[in-house]
């Protein structure tokens, strides 16, 4: 199949961008997106063109480094993938496809399709985690977990921390990453011990770093590649006003 | 010759790790604070090391090549962690779990290092709850254990299929409050470009700051390596497109010995290669081994008929299929280990009994198991698994069998590291896939979690401690000394050098180049006269990569190209070393499988009595041959036997 | 108050009062449907006359307006901080698939103000302020009370009146359709037994209510 690329390039952070169009010949359907950047990388690199940064690593869907805002989705059009799990077999011969960089304030352009997203990082840094050091824990069978919450933690700790949902959000929210964390440990007696100190820090990290409010509109559920429910965002909430009010 | 001292205590095997701490030496909490510690890769291995020695007091110093520590390619470790708790009691213990690694290593790793990984992976299992992992558990809140390859009892611990990720985020959780300490230091999108020695001691790293293009100079009194596995020598492999051998090729050019390198390993369930744009392979869990059945058509007029589509896998009857794992070894069946399972599914298609278009694929058959247990507990256990396979390969699982093929999926070998896993080159230390200890010829399944954790989280912090007691007074290596000079001047050498060919050829077209020659000649099947072709092909491919590879842009600032052009670069010089490594081992164990040493029945032939020792190669030069060391092997608690997976 | 109170503190305080609110409308409907129950306006005069004079309604009228302006000053801060998270927007319109109403909050709120604002100047202000409202007289008596009846019917002969207050309450019932179902979510209210439930009361509230509303000046204008 033949494509239309019109990609966001820009040559670092400070510099302005601009989209150029690129054509593609003889992609294969059962190519995946990413290979099908491969084949315009090479073809760039042979015509001694700069070719396009973007983001990729494992592309088995699981690292959370690919990104990319494809005709108005991140990750493109299909469900519960990421970019590099999108087939080609999802666009239309001769369509025109425009790829953009994830769009928020907190995560700057790096480079063409790069983004910062160490932002994510910083609000993990603030609290998300269990505060035990190694060593001196008890055997891990001590303490029962309810086959349901473990499984709900497990829902909520499949996040990849990739930056579609600030990507989706109109309001460039990072509530259901940050929710994510939040629900598994809660979910988890180990996670209970600091579950007030953890959200109160963590969504106080989240609000300096400049990620917009959640207005419930959950498109950030509709463009998850793992699926992790707005249910989290109101446990979230509902840890929070606990941690307030008690 | 230097002699290779792998250090291993006195004591019976049991008492050896117990012992060694008891006596080690220790740095008191006030010194640790003097004290730096460079640590490249934030995966199981480096996250998990880095998080302890910070706990511990020490100044720690991270690196990674992504943005993230969370990235790192643990990540996509599928199936489960190994550990000897025996919570199923169904006969488990620490001497079994020892016993089938070294089995399942096919007697080629050592006895002491092995004992100690099943001795401490027990601990792994009660931190990582302790951190809120959340491992799969039964109705009565209790951990569950399924099984995996290679053993007899079922002790894998696993997070749905994303175990890795659940361990990573947990040592990441861990390395997160550490940075947040102030004791742990990150740096992310840095590569690691060389080691800097001092008086032969390592004492520092000069990396690449991939987003300004800079070069970066870092002082410490240790440097960890934990930079992961080199599998993407061969182009088409599991790893992630940014893993690399880079860092581990840097330090043994600055001498640091390189352990066991053709030791790779192919795992048998992954995705069959599907096009020539390809550019990785993805794998299907293990795991999926405990309840589909492995087969090809008895037929080969069938098969032929299934390559060119006008048969489906669904008409053919049950006796006109050959469940050849099953049949070839009755004990373990479809359970075989990697090594056995992916030699099998090679020989039925080379024999030309393979499926799909390409004919190189086997069928992995889920029917027998639904009809079984019905489709929802399929569905429960695989379904992450089915629907990936879906969207790959845009095919059912649940209605048409499974195609799969082996594919390269980790490396056994690495920087050989005595018991201390440090390296030939004093403070230098190495971890996880990295390193080559531990897992002999064969990885067993849900053995790399386990190890990368157990170096990280508790062998490391024990034995960086023991090298560092003598450093307290070692004042902090200046960045401006003459050794970071000389560094700095030989890489950025080495970038001008490349930038300035500017030839005609992309470096990915030179990565696929070398993937190939592996892949044909150093993959599943060696021989002399393919590892001698071998050789030469790489000789000539790496002078056509000097004089013909074109890397667009300069080295300042974010250059993608020039990032993996480095990495080929290194990539082609490793194959030769893997190449003569296989060439230099007279007999098949474990994934080194030479055509010339096989039973009758096509197992592996090992030669115990010439090659039970650990290879070490050490680096002369660029053009000159490497230096080949022996480090015996002894087993002193374990009968070492054929493998033998037909009876139990 | 962005610096002090957190996202969620604020989305807390927004869905509490939009919630409030909604208490309030099912109140303000049920007195106007009396209109309709009793052409002789006698019903809703004297519950508008009791409104106007009890004096815990009377004190609790400030809590109403202090629980308005949190929630309108509220979806400013919110609006404008969520503007700032994206400088820069996309080329391509986002077409992730999302509750359609949540997008337009501040549009339709930003109608409703202005609504409200017409609604104060023609009800609120008249009886309160400017004291333009005539007697209520009943059977030639005068009872004492205002006739807020009156001026109700008056302006619903209005057609142009009565069609803007239609339309104001079609997007008021866009509003309450995200935001019936949202304020549960904020306050941390989900959950897969109730949320369903939750969910569809919601879509009834905001069809119903404004339905109930317009009822008001469409059978006024057609039976006077």
């Amino acid at each position: 199949m033949d494509l239309k690329l019109k990609i966001w390039r820009q040559v670092d952070a400070n510099a302005e961008g601009k989209f150029v169009t690129y054509p593609v010949h003889n992609i294969s359907q059962d190519a995946s997106f990413l290979e099908m950047m491969d084949v315009l990388n090479e073809e760039l690199v042979t015509t001694g063109k700069e070719p396009v940064a973007f983001d990729h690593d494992c592309r088995e869907g699981i690292c959370g480094m690919c990104s990319l805002f494809i005709n108005g989705r991140p990750h493109g059009p299909d469900d519960s993938v990421t970019t590099c799990q999108l087939h080609m077999r999802k666009f239309k011969d001769g369509e025109t496809v425009v790829i953009e960089p994830w769009r928020a304030k907190p995560f700057p352009v790096i480079k063409d399709l790069k983004v910062d997203r160490s932002p994510f990082d910083e609000i993990i840094r603030s609290g998300g985690y269990v505060s035990v050091n190694t060593g001196g824990v008890p055997d891990a069978n001590t303490i029962p977990i309810n086959k349901e919450n473990a499984d709900l933690a497990m829902d909520a700790a499949a996040c990849i921390g990739c930056g579609a949902c600030v990507a989706a959000c109109k309001n460039a929210s990072a509530m259901l990453f940050v929710s994510a964390k939040v629900s598994q440990l809660a979910l988890l007696p180990q996670g209970k011990v600091e579950a007030k100190r953890r959200v109160e820090s963590m969504v106080a990290k989240m609000d300096d770093l400049g990620f917009g409010n959640c207005t419930n509109t959950y498109a950030c559920e509709a463009e998850c590649p793992k699926d992790i429910s707005v249910s989290n965002i109101a446990r979230m909430n509902r840890e929070f006003l606990h941690a307030k009010i008690t | 010759m230097t002699k290779l001292d792998s250090k291993i205590p006195e004591g019976p095997l049991a008492e050896k790790w117990t012992n060694f701490k008891a006596h080690q030496n220790l740095v008191n909490p006030a010194n640790k604070r003097k004290i730096d510690i460079i640590v490249v890769g934030t995966g199981l291995a480096g996250g998990s090391a880095a998080a302890s020695l910070s706990e511990l007091g020490f100044n720690v110093k991270v690196f990674c090549i992504q943005d993230s520590p969370r990235r790192a390619h643990s990540i996509a470790a599928q199936g489960g962690i190994n550990a000897a708790k025996n919570y199923p009691n169904d006969g488990d213990s620490v001497y079994r779990l020892f016993y089938d690694t070294v089995k399942g290593g096919d007697y080629r790793a050592r006895e002491a290092n092995v004992y100690r990984l099943a001795e401490v992976s027990n601990n792994i299992i009660d931190q990582c709850v302790a951190q809120g992992v959340p491992f799969a558990r039964e109705y009565g809140g209790m951990l569950d254990n399924r099984s995996f390859g290679g053993a007899l009892v079922s002790r894998t611990f696993y997070a749905r299929g994303q175990t890795g990720q659940q361990l990573l985020l947990g040592a990441y959780g861990a390395l997160s409050k550490e940075i947040k300490k102030g004791s742990v230091k990150m740096y992310t999108r840095r590569e690691m470009m060389d080691v800097v020695l001092k008086d032969g001691k390592a004492r520092g790293i000069l990396v690449r700051n991939l987003v300004t293009g800079k070069l970066e100079r870092y002082g410490a009194h240790a440097v960890l390596l934990a930079s992961g596995g080199y599998g993407n020598v061969f182009f088409l492999s599991t790893n992630a497109m940014n893993s690399n051998a880079s860092a581990a090729w840097k330090a043994y050019k600055r001498g640091a010995f390189f352990g066991h390198p053709s030791f790779v390993q192919i795992h048998p369930t992954c995705i069959p290669v599907h096009g020539n744009y390809q550019s990785k392979l993805t794998l299907m869990s293990e795991s999926l081994r405990n309840d589909g059945r492995i087969w090809v058509p008895k037929k080969k007029e069938d098969a032929q008929k299934i390559q060119k589509g006008e048969l489906s896998p669904v008409n053919i009857p049950e006796e006109d299929r050959d469940y050849y794992l099953e049949r070839r070894y009755p004990a373990f069946g479809n359970l075989v280990p990697r090594d056995v399972a992916s030699r099998a599914a090679k020989e039925r298609c080379d024999e030309g009994y393979g499926v799909g278009n390409t004919g190189l694929a086997v069928y992995l058959d889920f029917k027998d198991a639904i009809n079984r247990l019905g489709k929802s507990v399929i569905e429960a256990r695989y379904g992450n698994l089915f629907q990936m396979y879906d969207k790959i390969v845009d095919e059912n699982p649940y209605e048409t069998p499974m195609m799969i093929y082996p594919a390269i999926h980790y490396t056994m070998g690495g920087i050989w590291v005595d018991y201390e896993l440090q390296s030939t080159i004093p403070g230098l230390f190495v971890g996880g896939e990295a390193n080559f200890s531990d897992h002999g010829a064969n990885r067993l399944g849900a053995s790399a979690l386990m190890q990368g954790l157990s170096d990280g989280y508790f062998v490391l912090p024990y034995t960086m401690q023991n090298y560092l007691a003598d450093q307290i007074n070692v004042p902090h290596l200046d960045t401006d000394s003459p050794e970071f000079e000389k560094s700095e001047k030989y890489v950025q050498g080495n970038l001008d050098k490349l930038l300035a060919i500017k030839g005609s050829k992309t470096v990915d077209s030179f990565h696929r180049k070398v993937g190939l020659i592996m892949w044909d000649y150093v993959g599943m099947g060696r021989s002399k006269e393919g590892l001698e072709k071998a050789i030469e092909d790489l000789k000539s491919l790496r002078k056509d990569f000097w004089s013909n590879v074109n890397i667009p842009g300069d080295s300042t600032g974010m250059n993608v190209e020039l990032e993996k052009a480095v990495r080929v670069s290194d990539f082609i010089e490793l194959g030769e070393l893997m190449a003569r490594d296989a060439l230099s081992r007279n007999e098949s164990c474990g994934g080194h499988f030479r055509e010339e040493y096989q039973t009758e029945e096509g197992e592996a032939m090992r030669d115990d009595e010439n090659f039970m020792f650990v290879s070490a190669w050490e680096y002369k030069g660029v053009d000159e041959e490497p230096v080949l060391h022996k480090e015996p092997l002894s087993y002193e608690n374990i009968e070492v036997k054929q493998r033998n997976y037909k009876t139990a | 108050m962005s610096v002090k109170y957190s996202s969620i503190t604020k989305k807390i305080w927004m869905s509490l009062m939009g919630l409030f609110l909604m208490v309030f409308l099912v109140v303000h409907l049920s007195i106007n449907l009396l209109l309709l129950v009793d052409p002789t306006r006698e019903l809703y005069n004297t519950a508008a006359h009791f409104m106007g004079t009890n004096p815990f309604i009377q004190t609790f009228q400030w809590v109403l307006f202090l629980g308005f302006t949190i929630h309108i000053i509220l979806g400013f801060v919110l609006q404008i901080q969520n503007w700032i998270a994206r400088p820069k927007g996309y080329k391509v319109k986002a077409t992730s698939e999302d509750s359609f109403f949540s997008k337009y909050m501040i549009h339709t709120g930003v109608i409703i103000l202005i609504f409200l604002g017409i609604h104060f100047v023609n009800f609120f202000f008249r009886v309160k302020i400017f004291h333009t409202v005539p007697d209520f007289i009943l059977n030639g008596v005068n009872t004492g009370m205002e006739d807020m009846g009156i001026v109700v019917v008056e302006l619903f002969q209005n057609p142009s009146y009565v069609i803007g207050y239609v339309i104001a309450l079609i997007i008021l019932g866009f509003h309450l359709d995200h935001g019936f179902q949202s304020a549960w979510q904020s306050i941390g209210v989900n959950n897969s037994k109730y949320t369903p439930f939750l969910k569809g009361f919601g879509h009834l509230y905001a069809i119903f209510i404004p339905l109930g509303f317009i009822a008001i000046p469409v059978v006024i204008y057609l039976t006077t």
